[in-house]
């Protein structure tokens, strides 16, 4: 079973976009070690040909009509946003190129 | 940042086995999104092609756009591939401002198309099979403007501005199987594929396929071994290949620049690149790594998609005709021969030449035109063909007018240029311009008897029996007529003025 | 106490009918109890007395002309404060959304307005509804009406009190892995998770989007089913909607008998991990439902013991994607550190800022159990044991037409108990994630006090997928029953909430 490192609280805290104090981290790491390993149980239940249930009720092929609706104004697009500029959205610099 | 070296070309190929790769991206012409119903439009004010679902605010819901799947299921058909029974959206977890949700709705394991193949032929005549790997539906990000800093480019921006009008707007990722076995023609290969892709989608009217506007674009992996080894090399993806010449340009820069570190015993570094069309290099940008950890899981929002075979057969059914097939007929249809119609079909005018037919030119006439003039000037001014302002209509009265009589080849250039210039239709110009060719015989006397006055000799010389010497008189003529005179014409009447 | 508030919102709307009172008056008396009483109870974050009395006006205004209503016209309701609400704000619970006032409605919402009820505020909740006591809210929890020191439960710990309290006649809440049934076992109120589904998540806060599901919240089965049928049907904005209508649960609570119904007990949901007044409280039940025909068999669900399990690994991975958007970017909070940050620092930061504990560690739990190389074994394995799960219930249902347990393993115990023990809160749901992994509907009716400590005792009723409108008709049947025999209704034996306590 993998260990819950503070080192992988850091990893998944940046794979998540939240600072974490060391404390936290910390803290973290000896809660979800916890949980994880309670978890462990789960992997010994289920055998390798049950299949996944990712919708607890099945539907298929529910699709709309290629048809324009009615979009925001601009003006309400950006109204929950704390800066805007020009009809867009204003952050700060983004440091890498995607 | 040093500029990286190269190794010369034809070195690079002898030296590396060449193993590129593609990822095309089709930007469907639906007229909503594909989760939502906001307008998937180009151009229009920042943000007013938005809503809540696009936007990804809290508690927004998507929908899939029904058109969206037959059109991915139609590109799939063409491309040969297998239609999956049951295809599942996936979200793609990472963060970024263009990114409303900071996931995108996409496929992983189970896309809507898979195990396809194409043939494609380059100049030299030979053909080479790309097979695709998978195509799959997802949704575009958002816009992003970089602001300060100079060039508008990221390093060193003050601040971005987004723009989700294109957040959402549907696409279809083509994914091609490693291509081996390519070696010299590798880049133009790429951009072959990429023309071909973009062809496809035209015919299925499924995309604006215009590159320029980014309906089409391609990530291009390239990766070098030595010959015989049997582990790939490590790769290198190139985005932003806005065209097709950049897409040949950019692979070849890659196999020359990966060469180099290779050849003097360095690694290649597995990252995403950046072309740079300025400069025609290439250059670093994030690490790339087949780890980066999208944590892929089945998106709990959408629910499967299983397309009836009664509407994949459907679908299938309504396939234009199959652009090999398409280009067999036309052949036998125009009598090119193999030569003249490998010629017409690298430089991708098939469409143009059949549309200046339509409109009654002779094939011939077209293809002269076509794969002639327009094709210089487009080369010249480093565009796209399909980039020029001239219509097949318009090349159709161009080549009527030559044929006719009424203007000769190289007033014909002339007035090509001028439609290219916005002066409206051949006949139009012609006229507005007087360059319409002197036929009157009296004319044309006239003006010889006044080049024969300036070269007296010549007649005496063509009764010795050189002719030849007509040819100063001629060009005499052609002069004073401004060009507007029927060279052939004008050499008879020189010669007849002889006897 | 206004007498009015006290009634249930059966007899409110006949009063409203018959012309005897008025909307505004209703409306009126519920928001003069919350100026009372919600000091000491905290169940609303906002409260939205000009819209709520705008609203009760044109009813009023209506219904004076001879107009035609809609049914539930001019009846308040509260709205948990995770469905959005483009005429108040809609936090979620989270100081990352302080403020926010949405730029759409809820279809839920929608559907609440076109039928004309006056929307008296949002209720409190646990952060993005993570939790089961509400004290993960970021605005401070909320009170149990019956002990002022003990927890209403949660997530949707507002709705339940507000109900509890007579602030609101009915209300919404939303349910993941419990949190309408929860609150209403720690309330002495009935709460239905309906099948997932069956309303609509649009505008719905996303949790666990595979799990959540919005439900009434209400003083009695009556007044839930006539708030399930104003809010439950097909949606074309949220594509897990369901196509059919699942038919009327008014209708269904009408039900007189229960002859031939098989009751399902399940085993693994019964015995030592339950409070002995609650399952005393239970037994009785019981025997009540076989005195009115019913049949009992005893059912075994084996894999129910991996449900808290799995439910842990599912919804953290969830929520991780769905919370993944609260970036600064287009709304909510922005926390700009000093220098010149990248966006990237401006996001960490406004998340670190804005996330409470609870959250960010189940936003980490998610991010590990989807992260490659963890897949399989965390959020792949449980979404097998969902399949098992499943399979379960198929079984069960196979021999019975309802299932039952105790709702909840304790009754109300006090504010900040086993906050520490991550694990221990997590098992206050052991009842109820069943449900939410299946994809079934649930409803929590209370059904006495445990003699320990006086507090409200519930027993769970589950249904098959689609079937909800068996809850309803088993429900309506207990319910009359025990108040037959305490001569009362439950909620008559909650203590009242002194004004300004």
């Amino acid at each position: 079973m993998s260990e819950i490192t503070p080192e992988l609280v850091r990893h998944l805290a940046h794979l998540a976009r939240i600072d974490v104090t060391e404390q936290e981290v910390e803290r973290f790491s000896e809660q979800l070690a916890l949980i994880v390993d309670s978890a462990a149980t789960l992997k010994v239940a289920v055998g390798e040909d049950i299949p996944a249930t990712s919708h607890p009720i099945p539907m298929q092929n529910v699709f709309r009509e290629d048809v324009v609706q009615p979009s925001l104004s601009q003006e309400s697009a950006l109204s929950g946003s704390a800066d805007a500029e020009s009809g867009r959205f204003k952050v700060a610099a983004i440091l890498d190129e995607e | 940042m040093a500029k990286a070296e190269l190794m010369n070309y034809e070195q690079a190929i002898e030296q590396f086995e060449v193993v590129i790769g593609l990822e095309v991206h089709v930007e469907l012409n639906t007229n909503t999104k594909m989760f939502c119903g906001c307008k998937n439009d180009f151009g229009d004010e920042p943000n007013t092609n938005v809503c809540p679902v696009c936007l990804g605010l809290p508690g927004a819901l998507p929908v899939v756009n029904g058109r969206a799947v037959e059109s991915a299921i139609k590109i799939g058909l063409a491309l040969g591939c297998d239609i999956a029974p049951t295809g599942r959206f996936a979200r793609k977890n990472y963060f970024y401002p263009d990114l409303a949700k900071n996931f995108q709705t996409s496929q992983y394991d189970e896309p809507i198309a898979f195990e396809g193949g194409i043939q494609i032929e380059v100049s030299s005549g030979n053909t080479f099979q790309l097979n695709i790997e998978r195509a799959h539906m997802e949704e575009d990000a958002g816009k992003l403007t970089h602001i300060g800093g100079n060039t508008g480019r990221i390093q060193g921006a003050e601040f971005s501005l987004v723009d989700y009008n294109r957040a959402g707007v549907p696409l279809i990722e083509i994914v091609t199987k490693p291509v081996f076995g390519a070696g010299a023609e590798a880049p133009e290969l790429a951009a072959a594929y990429v023309r071909a892709i973009r062809d496809i989608v035209k015919a299925l009217n499924v995309s604006e396929a215009r590159m320029e506007r980014g309906n089409v674009r391609c990530d291009a992996n390239v990766s070098l071994r030595k010959h015989g080894a049997e582990k790939l090399g490590t790769r290198t993806e190139t985005k932003n290949v806005n065209s097709l010449r950049s897409i040949e340009r950019a692979v070849r820069y890659e196999i020359q620049r990966q060469a180099h570190i290779l050849a003097s015993g360095g690694s290649i570094l597995q990252e995403t690149r950046h072309w740079h069309e300025d400069k025609g290099t290439t250059s670093s940008g994030r690490p790339k790594s087949d780890a980066d950890d999208y944590r892929y899981f089945p998106e709990p929002d959408l629910v499967p998609v299983v397309p009836s075979s009664e509407l994949i057969e459907r679908l299938r059914a309504e396939l234009p005709e199959n652009p090999a097939e398409r280009r067999k007929r036309l052949q036998g249809v125009w009598q090119f021969s193999d030569l003249e119609f490998r010629d017409v079909v690298n430089a991708g005018l098939l469409d143009q030449i059949e549309e200046t037919v339509a409109a009654g030119a002779k094939p011939q006439a077209a293809r002269k035109w076509w794969t002639g003039e327009i094709a210089r000037i487009a080369n010249a001014g480093e565009q796209e063909v399909s980039d020029l302002p001239v219509t097949a209509a318009q090349v159709a009265e161009l080549a009527a007018l030559v044929e006719s009589g009424k203007i000769n080849d190289r007033i014909g250039r002339e007035v090509l240029q001028a439609v290219l210039d916005g002066e409206g239709n051949p006949t139009e110009i012609v006229a507005a311009k007087g360059l319409e060719v002197v036929s009157d015989d009296g004319a044309l006397i006239a003006a010889i008897d006044e080049a024969l006055a300036k070269q007296p000799d010549v007649l005496e010389k063509i009764r010795e029996g050189k002719v030849q010497a007509a040819g100063a008189v001629i060009g005499a003529v052609m002069q004073a007529m401004k060009g507007q005179a029927d060279a052939a014409r004008v050499r008879e009447l020189v010669l007849e003025r002889a006897k | 106490m206004s007498e009015l508030i006290k009634k249930t919102a059966v007899e409110q709307l006949a009063l409203l009918q018959s012309g005897e009172i008025t909307s505004v008056e209703l409306t009126k008396a519920h928001l003069d109890h919350i100026a009372a009483v919600d000091s000491s109870v905290h169940a609303f974050l906002h409260v939205n007395a000009e819209g709520a009395l705008a609203t009760a006006a044109e009813v009023d205004r209506r219904r004076a002309a001879g107009e035609q209503l809609p049914k539930l016209a001019g009846l308040p309701v509260a709205v948990k404060d995770n469905l959005t609400t483009m005429d108040q704000p809609s936090t979620a619970g989270s100081k990352i959304l302080e403020g926010w006032v949405p730029q759409y409605d809820s279809t839920v919402v929608t559907r609440l307005r076109a039928e004309l009820m006056p929307i008296l505020g949002k209720t409190n909740l646990d952060e993005f509804a993570m939790g089961s006591t509400t004290q993960f809210s970021a605005y401070g929890s909320t009170a149990n009406p019956w002990s002022l020191n003990r927890i209403p439960g949660g997530s949707g710990g507002g709705s339940a009190a507000a109900v509890a309290a007579f602030m609101s006649p009915v209300a919404i809440g939303s349910d993941t892995g419990g949190s309408i049934r929860y609150p209403a076992a720690m309330t002495g109120t009935v709460g239905t998770k309906p099948t997932y589904g069956a309303v609509s998540r649009y505008g719905l806060i996303a949790l666990g989007s595979s799990l959540d599901q919005i439900g009434p919240v209400a003083r009695n089965v009556a007044d839930a089913a006539l708030l399930h049928d104003v809010i439950a049907g097909h949606d074309p904005h949220d594509s897990t909607s369901l196509k059919e209508e699942l038919g009327s649960m008014v209708e269904a609570a009408s039900n007189q008998s229960l002859k031939g119904l098989r009751v399902g007990v399940i085993k693994e949901l019964t015995g030592e991990g339950f409070q002995k007044g609650i399952t005393d409280r239970f037994n009785e039940s019981l025997e009540i439902l076989k005195a009115q025909g019913a049949e009992i068999v005893e059912v075994s669900c084996p894999n129910f013991k991996y449900a808290v399990e799995a439910y842990y690994l599912i919804l953290p991975a969830e929520a991780s994607s769905n919370l993944a958007r609260f970036d600064s970017v287009r709304f909510g909070m922005r926390v700009t550190p000093q220098g010149n940050p990248t966006i990237e620092r401006v996001m960490s930061a406004t998340r670190e800022a804005g996330f409470g504990p609870e959250v960010k560690r189940r936003i980490i739990l998610g991010t590990y159990a989807l992260s490659s190389g963890y897949y399989d074994d965390y959020y792949g394995s449980a979404q097998k044991v969902r399949t098992l799960i499943q399979r379960d219930f198929e079984a069960a249902f196979s021999k019975a037409d309802v299932l039952v347990s105790p709702t909840a393993p304790t009754t109300a115990f006090k504010l900040g108990e086993k906050l520490e023990d991550p694990l221990a809160m997590y098992l206050n749901d052991i009842a109820t994630i069943p449900a939410n992994l299946a994809g079934v509907p649930g409803l929590s009716l209370p059904n006495g006090l445990a003699d320990e400590d006086g507090l409200p005792s519930s027993i769970q009723f589950l249904a098959p997928a689609r079937a909800d409108h068996r809850l309803y008709e088993v429900g309506a049947v207990l319910e009359r029953e025990h108040e037959n025999i305490w001569g009362k209704r439950m909620i008559d034996f909650a203590p009242e909430v002194k004004a300004g306590a």
